[in-house]
């Protein structure tokens, strides 16, 4: 192909490449609802904290305040209310977005490219190799990852060579660990559809064709796969994300893998179980944004496959 | 048949000693060990080293899990930290409730999803499989935390029908007042349910699109006839896979179950064991996770194969 365009436009037309399924999702009636939803929540995480009226972590004596209640001489309305030590609910919803959808997101980028990695690579070589690297990833696959995530994080303290890392990264070792359980736990998964889809891929003729070119390994795998399997890709990158979402709230909710003043959503939901008659909107707010963030990805997922005519695949 | 068998039972032994060697080194050959655990952080070094001689701490790491392996198939899987007890003794009636939770979950929601999952596929399009995959959807995407959550709210908190947490009296068991266990397993179930039905949905409309459906539509047969002997069989195979990588999910969701409603199970042990760094029962309880998650693949597997005829004659 001749290169006469310039450098922006064709890395512009890279990236539209790229998020082409997931625009593509926005036909259908599911990835309508999704998409908006996922970025909405992506947004707030990502603004939240200029959004936020109050500090999320800090006490005051307004405790216990309804929401939508109009508030006193001026002050800016606790619009989704306070809790039992007068934090404001929604600045904690917000700040909580911020840390959920990170971990999530990340974890999953991780296990999405690292399973990429293994998947295509496996499938490329076949033969013995992919035999072995597919066992391998069943075997990793044989453990429940919240029981592996639980796992790790009992043993965190001990870990004293995760401290540089966390401090480089100015995060608790919590959340590097669970990252870190993420990319582990996903990455077997991943690899396991990306070889398929290699494998199918791999016997299209424009394949062969590189092939009797002489194209080098890289070329075939970056330029000719890769883009074909974007589509495999984006929704698997969308399974993960939700599934991710699952393992950090549980986590969260377990009161664990999360730093005790920073706020999350399923620590807010299991330390508010005492005043749930006196205060219900507590734990409901967090509740109401994780299952709608988890809706939303589940609706985008399947608002890619239906757009790119995928069939459903096995979860977990 | 006997060969695919044979595999199998030697893929499970490899995966569990790989599992049985990643649980040991996660919780063993870390640094700070059960000896420090016991004694926090105002300890002594010379009670430290007593301790460790006293638990043979001091001896490498290998030994300790060749000892602790032959203890396992023995039966005896050490004593709890917290406790003082033998593990086995305390996990005993744990396995127990948790088994009742799992398994009435299990036996409510895999039949009733197939049903449901049947019914939404034939009817694809229409406004009842809409509705039905709406509410799967939801089902699947509601964390088990959540869904409790919601549960405890209504029918506890609001309309005081049902017990907020599932205590059971050391010594009793659940059965003996089954209303604590109707939330847990209705949370179980949710989500168990929305995976298979969803499943079991795409299969049928799948199988319906092929050939032997038409052919056996087009030479008259009646149309449960066509369902039931030749759609469904074939939506089955993929579907049981579901199941089987579902109880593997179960075993997850059990820990978060058994916290929500403080229902004394093995996974709410787990969790008592990890904040309490109670090592041994740590490594149990994962053990038993673990066992039980890879025998339940084989169980799938097995299932897979008999209802499978080119895996169950071939080979």
């Amino acid at each position: 192909m001749i290169q006469n365009t310039s450098a922006a436009r064709s890395s512009f037309a890279q990236i539209s490449k790229a998020i082409a399924p997931f625009t593509s999702a926005f036909k259908t009636p599911a990835g309508r609802i999704g998409l908006p939803l996922v970025l909405l929540h992506v947004l707030l995480a990502a603004f939240g904290s200029y959004l936020a009226p109050y500090s999320a972590t800090d006490f005051s004596d307004a405790t216990y305040v309804k929401p939508f209640t109009s508030a006193v001489d001026g002050a800016i309305p606790h619009i989704l209310g306070t809790d039992q030590f007068g934090r404001d609910v929604f600045s904690r919803l917000l700040s909580g977005a911020r840390s959920i959808i990170l971990i999530s997101g990340i974890g999953s980028i991780l296990g999405v490219a690292l399973g990429t990695a293994i998947g295509m690579t496996s499938g490329y070589l076949g033969g013995k190799a992919d035999e072995i690297i597919m066992r391998v990833a069943d075997g990793l696959m044989s453990f429940p990852s919240l029981l592996l995530a639980l796992l790790v994080l009992s043993v965190s303290d001990s870990l004293m060579w995760l401290d540089g890392i966390s401090s480089a990264f100015a995060t608790g070792k919590e959340s590097i660990l669970v990252i870190g359980t993420m990319a582990v736990v996903h990455a077997p998964r991943v690899a396991r559809v990306l070889r398929s889809a290699t494998l199918t891929i791999k016997t299209q003729e424009y394949v062969d064709s590189a092939r009797l070119r002489g194209e080098s390994a890289y070329y075939i795998i970056f330029k000719e796969i890769l883009p074909n399997a974007l589509p495999v890709l984006a929704v698997e990158g969308s399974v993960r994300f939700s599934y991710a979402i699952l393992l950090a709230s549980s986590l969260g909710f377990l009161g664990l893998g999360v730093e005790p003043p920073s706020p999350d959503w399923g620590a807010m939901i299991s330390d508010s179980r005492s005043i749930l008659t006196r205060a219900p909107w507590v734990p409901l707010a967090p509740a109401a944004a994780v299952a709608s963030l988890v809706v939303g990805v589940n609706l985008l997922t399947e608002g890619i496959r239906d757009a790119q005519k995928l069939p459903t695949e096995l979860p977990e | 048949m006997l060969r695919f068998l044979l595999v199998r039972f030697t893929l499970i032994f490899i995966t569990l000693a790989v599992v049985s060697l990643a649980i040991f080194g996660v919780t063993e050959v870390l640094p700070g060990d059960v000896a420090e655990a016991i004694l926090g952080k105002s300890r002594t070094p010379g009670a430290l080293e007593t301790l460790r001689e006293q638990m043979g701490l001091d001896r490498p790491a290998w030994q300790r899990y060749i000892e602790w392996i032959f203890g396992v198939l023995q039966g005896d899987l050490g004593d709890s930290l917290v406790q003082d007890r033998p593990v086995t003794e305390i996990l005993g009636s744990r396995l127990q409730n948790s088994l009742v939770l799992a398994v009435t979950a299990f036996l409510i929601s895999v039949p009733s999803a197939i049903l449901v999952g049947v019914w939404a596929g034939v009817r694809q399009g229409s406004n009842a499989d809409h509705t039905v995959s709406v509410i799967s959807l939801v089902a699947i995407s509601l964390p088990e935390f959540v869904t409790g959550f919601i549960l405890i709210v209504v029918f506890s908190s609001t309309l005081g029908w049902l017990p907020s947490s599932s205590l059971v009296m050391p010594g009793s068991s659940p059965l003996d007042r089954p209303v604590i266990l109707i939330m847990p397993i209705a949370t179980m179930t949710a989500v168990l349910f929305g995976y298979v039905m969803r499943m079991t949905r795409a299969n049928v409309i799948e199988a319906l699109n092929t050939n032997y459906v038409r052919t056996a539509i087009l030479k008259g047969l009646p149309r449960w006839q066509v369902i039931w002997r030749h759609a469904v069989p074939n939506a089955m195979l993929p579907t049981i896979a579901v199941i089987s990588i579902n109880v593997g999910w179960m075993l997850g969701g059990l820990i978060i179950v058994e916290s929500v409603f403080a229902y004394p199970g093995l996974g709410l042990s787990l969790i008592n064991a990890v904040n309490r760094r109670d090592l041994p029962m740590l490594q149990a309880i994962s053990l038993l996770i673990a066992a039980t998650y890879a025998i339940s693949n084989l169980f799938a597997d097995l299932a897979y194969a008999w209802l499978n005829p080119r895996i169950r004659i071939s080979s």
